[in-house]
């Protein structure tokens, strides 16, 4: 049985870089990485897009991948294409740049039922920018349909999403009706690489791209519920006593005898 | 049936026959805001049979406790605890809406609040009260701990917040606190529990939780491959600790994810947390920070883990471990 699985996507500065790498812009609010780094998708979303896939290789179907964001850059949005999806749908708009979890639930959503009919959605569990982890469960609520959230394994089997959920100590396997919203972990495992097929192929596609207007929400869909008050880096105090010694070996002797000496040992 | 008054109000929640010890340190930050809102503290509990835990919750902090007893709640379902809140929030209509962090916050909060047409902030460190605007100040990390950011819901209503595990302290308990335990009824309708559970399978956990661990021994990349896991096993029998992991090593499946410390994976506060071949990427030092010693051992002199680690040294693994597993074992020993 074929099936249709939306996966939404989310272009994000690169969650590798190191810490040195962000500044704080504090106009607009957020955390720019240095020049020369560039962004990636959401390393969960990735995920969710490799847990289509594995779908699609069982069962077959289609993999319609959404994102929402400004300033995307087609090589990154482009990936979950060479990775093997479909069809790509962009919503750009700059009157979209201050949404909060509530607003982009609301373009997503509608986005959704513009697309069309869909058995599965999935999505990354949070976004390594904001780390909010709502949007997927708004997006859900807004469908009226079930979310089922922190996954690690995805099928499908007679109408219903089978999911493997991550708890602190074990899984927990639950199964929902579709269509349904399902929320994807790093658990899932490493994504495939694009193949070299799959990024000429994707090289062919044109996205289809649309705006806020073209989605017919109300004002009211479009107004953020909570606000930004302030970003910050906390100062932090470093101070690395680096061990050393004749050998690696010693310096090791050496780091013991020092937490002996601090009585962290 | 209930009167409508400012309030705060603590969703509680059970584990292993329980309350959550979350859930008394949510009280005593609802107990902050009240000092500054003056807003009454309510602890709402779902569940089945509940006539455990309402005196705790009193004298863990709440003015009032709503039990809210249901066959259908006996076990955790989504859709029917979502409906069950979404009703009690009808009635109460409260302020402000605490629950800890859980696997259960981060599954039923962000539905909830689209429900309630509320706004959440998740996994705060921090909650205040603006003393001129009496709105919540919610402050949290974000880009995976790199930074922290404070929000506010400036109309929506609940403000909704989850709170992470030991981020806030609970008050000493006083059983001398006097309460009001009301019982209320919701009405559930069993044919909306769209998510079933189909069976749990829990891992065999050997010994002491990494949460709750005093000592903790990860493993990163840098060890090269799964079977060096067992340097890393050795260092944590001889120091009586628990075996942590990047989350790169697990999505590798070096090892089990359950090891995974980070930010989605376990928060842990040791005294000692020992890294082994782990950069030190803000997800995994957002899952270890509150250690009060961290010690790192990576070859690169550049990684971040020294920037957040009190001892270090840089070299490789394979010949620094083995001799510092000796040392402590003969220093532990003795």
């Amino acid at each position: 049985m074929a099936i249709n699985t939306i996966v939404c996507v989310k272009q994000v500065p690169d969650s590798e870089a190191p810490a040195s790498a962000f500044r704080i812009d504090e106009k607009r609010m957020r955390l720019v990485t240095a020049q020369g780094i560039p962004p990636i998708i959401n390393m969960f979303d990735e995920q969710a897009v490799e847990a289509a896939l594995r779908i699609k290789d069982a069962q077959g179907g289609k993999i319609t991948v959404i994102s929402m964001g400004n300033n995307l850059v087609m090589d990154v949005v482009k990936k979950p294409l060479s990775m093997g999806s479909d069809e790509l749908v962009l919503i750009q708009d700059p009157d979209l740049e201050e949404s909060d979890s509530f607003v982009t639930a609301q373009v997503l959503a509608a986005a959704i039922r513009k697309v069309g009919t869909f058995d599965l959605v999935l999505c990354g569990r949070q976004a390594s920018d904001w780390d909010n982890a709502q949007v997927a469960s708004g997006i859900a609520e807004i469908l009226g349909i079930p979310c089922v959230t922190i996954a690690k394994a995805v099928e499908v089997s007679g109408g219903k999403v089978v999911v493997d959920r991550v708890l602190p100590d074990g899984v927990e396997r639950v199964e929902a009706p579709l269509p349904c919203v399902v929320t994807v972990s790093n658990e899932l495992g490493e994504p495939r690489y694009p193949t070299l097929r799959g990024i000429m192929a994707a090289g062919r596609k044109q996205p289809v791209v649309w705006k806020a207007a073209d989605l017919n929400l109300d004002p009211g869909m479009l107004t953020p519920r909570v606000r930004i008050e302030r970003v910050f880096i906390p100062v932090k105090e470093s101070h690395c006593e680096f061990i050393q010694g004749e050998t690696p070996a010693d310096a090791g002797r050496k780091l013991a005898l020092k937490l002996r000496e601090g009585k962290i040992l | 049936m209930v009167t409508e008054s400012k309030s705060v109000l603590v969703v509680g929640e059970i584990a292993e026959g329980k309350l959550a010890p979350v859930v008394a340190e949510c009280l005593a930050a609802a107990r902050n805001i009240s000092a500054v809102s003056k807003e009454e503290v309510i602890a709402v509990l779902l569940g089945a049979d509940l006539d455990a835990f309402p005196q705790e919750l009193v004298a863990a902090g709440a003015d009032k406790v709503f039990l809210v007893e249901n066959a259908l709640l006996e076990n955790y379902q989504t859709d029917l605890y979502i409906s069950a809140l979404q009703q009690v929030c009808q009635q109460v209509k409260p302020d402000v809406l605490l629950m800890g962090q859980t696997v259960q916050a981060r599954d039923l909060l962000p539905r909830l609040a689209f429900r309630l047409g509320a706004g959440l902030a998740m996994d705060c460190l921090e909650l205040s009260v603006d003393a001129s605007t009496g709105v919540l100040k919610e402050t949290r990390p974000i880009y995976g701990g790199i930074a922290m950011a404070t929000f506010t819901c400036p109309s929506a209503r609940p403000q909704m917040a989850s709170i992470r595990p030991k981020a806030v302290s609970p008050m000493p308990p006083d059983p001398s606190r006097k309460g009001e335990i009301i019982s209320l009824e919701v009405n559930l309708d069993p044919s909306i529990a769209k998510v079933q559970v189909i069976e749990t399978i829990k891992q065999q956990a050997e010994g002491k939780r990494l949460e709750d661990a005093d000592v903790v021994i990860s493993g990163g990349r840098g060890l090269g491959g799964p079977e060096n896991f067992k340097y890393i096993e050795e260092l944590a029998t001889a120091l009586k600790g628990v075996v942590g992991a990047s989350r790169a090593v697990c999505d590798l499946g070096w090892i089990d994810p359950g090891h995974q410390v980070g930010l989605t994976g376990k928060v842990v506060t040791p005294s000692l947390y020992i890294a082994v071949g782990i950069s030190g990427a803000s997800q995994h030092m957002a899952g270890c920070s509150g250690a009060k010693v961290i010690v790192a051992i990576n070859k690169d002199p550049d990684a971040h883990i020294f920037k957040e680690a009190q001892y270090g040294i840089v070299g490789d693994w394979k010949q620094v471990l083995p001799s510092f597993t000796e040392m402590c074992k003969e220093l532990i020993g003795s």
